[in-house]
């Protein structure tokens, strides 16, 4: 007889820790071929609650860390992934179908966006900051700023690579995050969060939730403590939705296409001006 | 306080040099139009509630013609200049406006109340620097690292307020048209005059036909223009009330925007602080332009040890505030901008004495016509009080105390605006922790209230989206730039 597989229960990534859903709620996953794969947590309004306020905990820390010092740790992602690329490449070819050439190739774009954006964490402020040559005797500079706890919807298709191109830009310029993984497809995401927790993440600084996005993408939009929000993986219908509920606190929203940039990172970031008098 | 201030002679700026039509229409497509909707009303000097002008209330038939305007403009002349060229009708702008700067300055001061010295030496001259300073980026958008040759949204839809009528007309204006795009601006009801003697500038720039219109009205001809599906961007300065209410509308429409809204600005003075140059500050920071400032420095946080010291100092000072005539070239602080404003001032400070703050004013005589209020200060303010939360938009400042750097920053952060902040201490190190801890678009350390076209100027928060000024600020009003 063949031995048995061992199966891994799916759960949420909240504050550090893999909780199940409060509710107790869980949806049944199938993958490309109609088959059952697993039962991951089906996130509530509580879970996403609590994660907000890990988010917002972890902010403070994440963000007065040095920019050297996410470079590193983002790094640490990419190294913790690559050793575990089989895993990713089983579940993206389960949950999404196609060939083992593409789940191979998302995953080693998604590890190398982690390089990318590591690289950046000291270098955006350089390019999107300024000294400002203003008439008078001051003197008067801008630097970006991290804009806080950014809500993610991220792509719904590329289930892990979509997801790496939504997180990696966010964090890496100092704001923590809430993220609604793809909806169909979910499990590398939580397979991603198992990376994090043993890349030297401080705890709280990205939080994966699975679950219904119609269901939570409402009260993240509505959540006075969200900031900002990535849109991307949601309908226009959706989207047009959380604009309306997310004025009541001014958050920063937007969609973005498929090619990495800067403009991701400067998405969710303030630029703030300082004047000080020159004189002896 | 026993002793009052030099008796000053009456120094007067002259109208003569300004002429104010009896009214006006719109000014669409390079002309004065007669609006389609007939209603008019009246813009007044607030100083002494004498009618200056009947200004058109424009309808939506109106907003329709200025928007055709502007996309005519935009398709077949402003879209197709070289940008060198686009950027020389801006240097023009620039010199008339300060060729025709005290035609400017006496006019803003008569229609928004505000002292001459302010408009003569802010405003006005800021408005034109704006101009002078975007003129020159026209051409050089490539360089500016905001993306491959970036690309202007198309017709922009400007509402701008009352409170730096010709100043917030550059700021939008300014950068809008060196990006290329074509605009239909509306400035507030109360305070249309310097936008209309705008429209004259364009005319006299040989400015082409349209790139510029400018329609009056209140709120309901901004909420056409807003609400405009011939309008592919937004940008507004005025109420966090109405910033939301816009949010709300372009999340339908699918609109980008940029607005500046409200503040609650924290003005922080730490023991260190050089106390005669902080109180300077904090008089510039509350009383410039009567309080009616979206970055003003209305909750100022002393350091516990010094509170009695900054006080005694700041009452001296404050003693000496010369309140009157506009015009008069000796006024610090002028007339209130309108009747609905005073009352507002009013009704928040009265919430301020019934939830047991402390008011002071010095001795001051107020002129009998017109909307006037003292230079008020409440003392023993708590972060509950409504003084300490709502933008009272006026001169009155409320005192709040603090004993560590760490609570100071606590208390000034505890707001959902984050528009500016103030810093007063020595210590370079202090200055740079605080600056960096405060959850602010502007901050100013040991001054306040200072601004440059040069420099970007925005918020935080529920203060607003995106930068106005320097290269942060022409993201704005490209496609796809941040």
């Amino acid at each position: 007889m063949s031995r048995i597989d061992v199966k891994k229960t799916y759960k949420l990534f909240i504050g550090g820790q893999f909780p199940r859903s409060e509710s107790g709620r869980t949806y049944e996953i199938k993958g490309a071929n109609g088959k059952f794969i697993a039962n991951p947590s089906l996130a509530s309004r509580k879970d996403l609650r609590d994660s907000v306020t890990a988010a917002k905990s972890a902010l403070p820390g994440w963000s007065a860390a040095t920019a050297f010092n996410r470079g590193q740790i983002l790094y640490r992602v990419a190294e913790i992934m690559q050793g575990r690329q089989e895993q990713f490449k089983s579940e993206i070819l389960a949950l999404e179908g196609g060939t083992a050439k593409a789940a191979s190739t998302q995953v080693e774009e998604a590890i190398d966006l982690w390089v990318w954006y590591a690289g950046w964490c000291d270098k955006i402020s350089t390019i999107a900051g300024a000294t400002n040559p203003i008439a008078g005797p001051y003197y008067n500079f801008t630097t970006p700023e991290e804009l806080g706890v950014v809500g993610i919807i991220a792509e719904q298709k590329a289930s892990l690579l979509g997801l790496v191109a939504a997180i990696a830009p966010v964090i890496a310029t100092g704001n923590t995050a809430v993220v609604i993984a793809s909806e169909k497809r979910p499990l590398p995401a939580i397979t991603l969060s198992e990376a994090l927790a043993t890349s030297d993440l401080p705890a709280g600084v990205l939080n994966i939730l699975t679950g219904k996005v119609s269901e939570l993408a409402p009260w993240m939009a509505s959540h006075m403590e969200v900031d900002g929000m990535d849109v991307s993986g949601c309908d226009s219908k959706l989207e047009t939705e959380l604009r309306v509920l997310g004025a009541e606190n001014l958050k920063r929203i937007h969609r973005f296409g498929k090619v990495p940039s800067p403009q991701r990172m400067l998405a969710f970031m303030e630029s703030k001006t300082v004047w000080h008098p020159i004189g002896v | 306080m026993d002793k009052k201030p030099f008796e000053y002679a009456p120094a007067p700026e002259s109208r003569a040099l300004v002429s104010i039509k009896p009214q006006y229409g719109l000014f669409i497509n390079g002309s004065w139009v007669e609006p389609l909707f007939k209603e008019k009303f009246a813009t007044i000097n607030p100083a002494n509630e004498e009618v200056l002008s009947k200004i058109s209330q424009a309808g939506k038939s109106d907003v329709d013609r200025a928007v055709k305007a502007a996309r005519d403009a935009y398709t077949k002349t402003w879209s197709k200049m070289p940008a060198k060229e686009r950027g020389k009708y801006l240097f023009r702008i620039a010199r008339i406006m300060q060729e025709r700067a005290r035609e400017f300055a006496v006019l803003e001061s008569l229609d928004n109340g505000k002292p001459i010295r302010e408009s003569r030496d802010v405003d006005v001259p800021l408005a034109a620097a704006h101009f002078f300073y975007h003129a020159g980026w026209a051409d050089k958008l490539d360089y500016a690292g905001l993306g491959n040759s970036p690309k202007p949204h198309g017709v922009v839809g400007q509402i701008i307020p009352w409170n730096f009528p010709v100043l917030m007309l550059a700021w939008k204006i300014a950068p809008a048209l060196a990006t290329g795009n074509t605009v239909v601006l509306k400035p507030a009801e109360t305070t249309p005059l310097t936008a209309l003697l705008f429209a004259e500038v364009c005319q006299q720039a040989e400015l082409p036909a349209g790139v510029v219109n400018i329609i009056t009205g209140d709120g309901v001809t901004g909420s056409t223009l807003v609400n405009h599906p011939g309008v592919d961007k937004i940008a507004f300065t005025g109420s966090t009330e109405v910033g939301k209410l816009i949010a709300r509308s372009i999340a339908v429409t699918g609109k980008s925007a940029t607005l500046e809204l409200g503040g609650k600005a924290a003005n922080i003075v730490f023991e260190d602080a050089a106390i005669d140059q902080a109180v300077e500050g904090i008089v510039n920071g509350i009383f410039f332009n009567q309080g009616h400032v979206c970055c003003a420095g209305s909750r100022l946080i002393i350091q516990e040890n010094i509170h009695d010291e900054v006080l005694e100092k700041l009452k001296r000072r404050m003693a000496l505030i010369r309140v009157g005539d506009p015009l008069d070239k000796n006024t610090d602080l002028g007339a209130i901008n309108s009747a609905a404003q005073l009352a507002k001032i009013k009704e928040l400070s009265t919430a301020g004495d019934a939830e047991g703050a402390f008011r002071w004013s010095p001795e001051c005589e107020l002129p009998k016509k017109g909307f006037w209020f003292a230079p008020t200060i409440f003392t023993g303010v708590t972060q509950s009080h409504r003084i300490a939360r709502e933008e009272i938009f006026g001169p009155v400042l409320s005192i709040l105390t603090f004993r560590t750097p760490q609570e100071a920053i606590e208390k000034a952060n505890n707001t959902p605006y984050g528009l500016s902040a103030g810093i007063w201490s020595e210590k370079g190190s202090r200055i740079l922790w605080a600056s960096k801890e405060l959850k602010a678009g502007v901050i100013w350390a040991n001054t306040f209230n200072k601004f440059d076209p040069a420099s970007p100027f925005g918020g935080y928060k529920e203060s607003g989206w995106g930068r106005e000024g320097g290269r942060h600020g022409l993201a704005a009003y490209l496609k796809g730039a941040k």
